[in-house]
């Protein structure tokens, strides 16, 4: 039988395979077959790898992610010939599960970005429109789902990396709570704030993937117990309490199809029979970018001292050490990773760090606050995902805070801890635009709930136009 | 408002090991100072009652069984490095 990997969901693959009407090297190359014939214009993967044998179905991973004997760039050329020699725990998780790795998918280089165009090895191309980006710093993962490149993919989410992408190819991305996942075996960029989930064609894939890569890790002492994973049915919004954040629906940097798209998605909650009601989180938008992006470096420019040229990755040729060092990160990092190490250390800085870093973790409380209070009304918050469709690439590229603000809606939930769900919700201009669930932590069943509801009611094809 | 100048930028990125050529001096010197500008707003804030927050869970003291589990052997550790001499990590001499 002919497999369409466009719309081929995980859930139908595994039974396709379990009622052996195709074998599992029929499904691996089947996605191998698309990568061959569609990834040349996206640039979806970064390395792709050949079958190993098994029945497991296949899955891309995002290049931050350590795979023993599989090259691990992060996006950086001081990471260009490492190759891992142990793998990540989620990985070992999803091998345990039988598997198979399709390929390592691109990303801005050490997740540092919104569009995926800060790769040093070039940018990806969404699959909707290949003149836009697909998103970041995740683009790799979100567009070769959504190109029928895998059948669902592992990303990474510091901002908004996972979300956001999710929302421009217009698939469904889950950040989850901060502490289910183990990041042992990933490439840190900010460690209070890194969380590895699932990307997906649809929300029930999305639940078992996760349900595959949570859970506790002895090698990551940042993690907790999770709540087993319910897979969502049903469309019943009943009881169910959906509070809308005025700050987070009405900023003026959201497109009005953006928000026409979300306003549709808001009333189909109520039809399907939840309360929804209008709250604020005044500070939360208005302060989460700036104590983003002080915490964030900071925490970057102690993780990214370890690439020093010494023990792994690219090491400049010089006659004394300190100047190997200097000259191994000069020509080993991008301008994003160096303009975040010295935003980072500048603000860490003996005479500095009360006034930045101190006062963003103070800012970071505020934040936790505010949304701690409107879940003691709501069960879940909704906003736009991004407050933009895909744009074009090179855009932003020439200002970084332009590109910053990608990430206004997300930022703020990541801050504090908590888990996001995008799901797509409709299009605006021929482009998907992103709905963006956020519960309490380890409420992601919930949000697998809402998110499987409203997908259904909404009818979203997942298919880009033109590759239908 | 945050300013850097010239000699704080190189003094950072002294810090940070980072040896700027001179045209991404130029390039940086301007981007870093927007976003200084832009962070800087979390100074409007008064919060000196509010406690810091350094990690968004609710964790103390994670304890692990006291018990070996296999680790990388020496060939792996060594595996990637630029230079190696014996079971070392081979670097240039001097300096910091």
């Amino acid at each position: 039988m002919t497999i369409d990997t466009l719309r081929l969901t995980a859930e139908d693959a595994a039974r396709l395979v379990r009622e052996k009407e195709v074998s599992g090297a029929e499904l691996y190359a089947a996605y191998r077959a698309a990568i061959d014939a569609r990834d040349p214009e996206l640039h979806c993967y970064l390395h792709v790898c050949e079958d190993e044998g098994g029945d497991g179905l296949p899955i891309a991973v995002k290049d931050v992610i350590g795979t023993r004997g599989i090259p691990t760039t992060a996006g950086s050329k001081i990471l260009e010939n490492y190759v891992p020699v142990y793998d990540a725990t989620v990985v070992k998780r999803f091998k345990s599960h039988g598997l198979r790795i399709l390929g390592k998918t691109n990303t801005d280089e050490f997740a540092m970005g919104s569009s995926t165009e800060n790769s040093a090895y070039g940018p990806t191309h969404n699959p909707w429109d290949p003149a836009r980006v697909p998103g970041g710093s995740g683009g790799g993962s979100a567009a070769a789902v959504s190109a029928g490149l895998a059948p669902w993919a592992l990303g990474s989410d510091t901002g908004g990396s996972i979300k956001q992408p999710s929302a421009l190819c217009g698939n469904v991305g889950l950040r989850p709570t901060y502490g289910t996942v183990s990041r042992y075996g990933i490439v840190a960029f900010a460690s209070s704030l890194d969380q590895v989930g699932p990307v997906a064609r649809n929300v029930r894939d999305c639940a078992y993937l996760y349900s595959i890569i949570a859970g506790r890790d002895h090698c990551d002492s940042t993690t907790v117990d999770v709540p087993e994973t319910v897979l969502p049915e049903g469309e019943d919004l009943t009881g169910l309490r959906v509070g809308v954040p005025t700050e987070f629906n009405e900023h003026e940097a959201i497109e009005p199809g953006v928000r026409d798209a979300v306003q549709r998605a808001i009333e189909l909650c109520r039809e399907l029979g939840a309360e929804v009601g209008e709250c604020s989180l005044p500070r939360s938008v208005e302060y989460g970018l700036p104590c983003y992006y002080l915490i964030a470096p900071a925490e970057a420019s102690s993780n990214l001292a370890r690439y020093d040229g010494v023990r792994f990755g690219y090491r400049a040729h010089a006659e004394e050490r300190l100047e190997m060092y200097q000259r191994t990160r000069d020509e080993g990092f991008g301008d994003e990773p160096k303009r975040r190490i010295l935003v980072g250390t500048y603000a860490l800085s003996a005479g500095y760090y009360e006034a930045f870093y101190g006062q963003a973790q103070k800012v970071r409380t505020v934040l936790i606050r505010e949304h701690a209070e409107a879940f003691e009304r709501f069960d879940v918050l909704v906003s736009p995902t991004s407050p933009t469709v895909a744009f074009e690439l090179g855009a932003k590229t020439a200002n970084p805070l332009a590109m910053y603000l990608s990430d206004l809606l997300t930022i703020p939930s990541c801050m504090a801890g908590l888990p996001g769900l995008n799901i797509p919700c409709g299009l605006s201009d021929g482009l998907p635009v992103g709905l963006q669930l956020i519960g309490p932590q380890l409420s992601e069943n919930t949000l697998f709930r809402v998110g499987h509801a409203l997908e259904q009611a909404i009818g979203f094809d997942p298919v880009p136009v033109r590759l239908r | 408002m945050a300013n850097i100048s010239r000699e704080q930028l190189l003094h950072v990125a002294n810090l940070a090991r980072l040896e700027l050529r001179e045209e991404e001096l130029e390039r940086l010197e301007g981007q870093l100072n927007d976003i200084l500008a832009a962070v800087s707003k979390v100074s409007e804030l008064d919060l000196a009652d509010v406690p810091p927050t350094s990690h968004p869970l609710d964790l103390v003291n994670v304890w692990d069984a006291d018990e070996p589990y296999p680790c990388l052997t020496v060939e792996e550790a060594l595996a990637n490095a630029p230079e190696r001499e014996g079971n070392y990590f081979k670097v240039p001499p001097g300096g910091a």
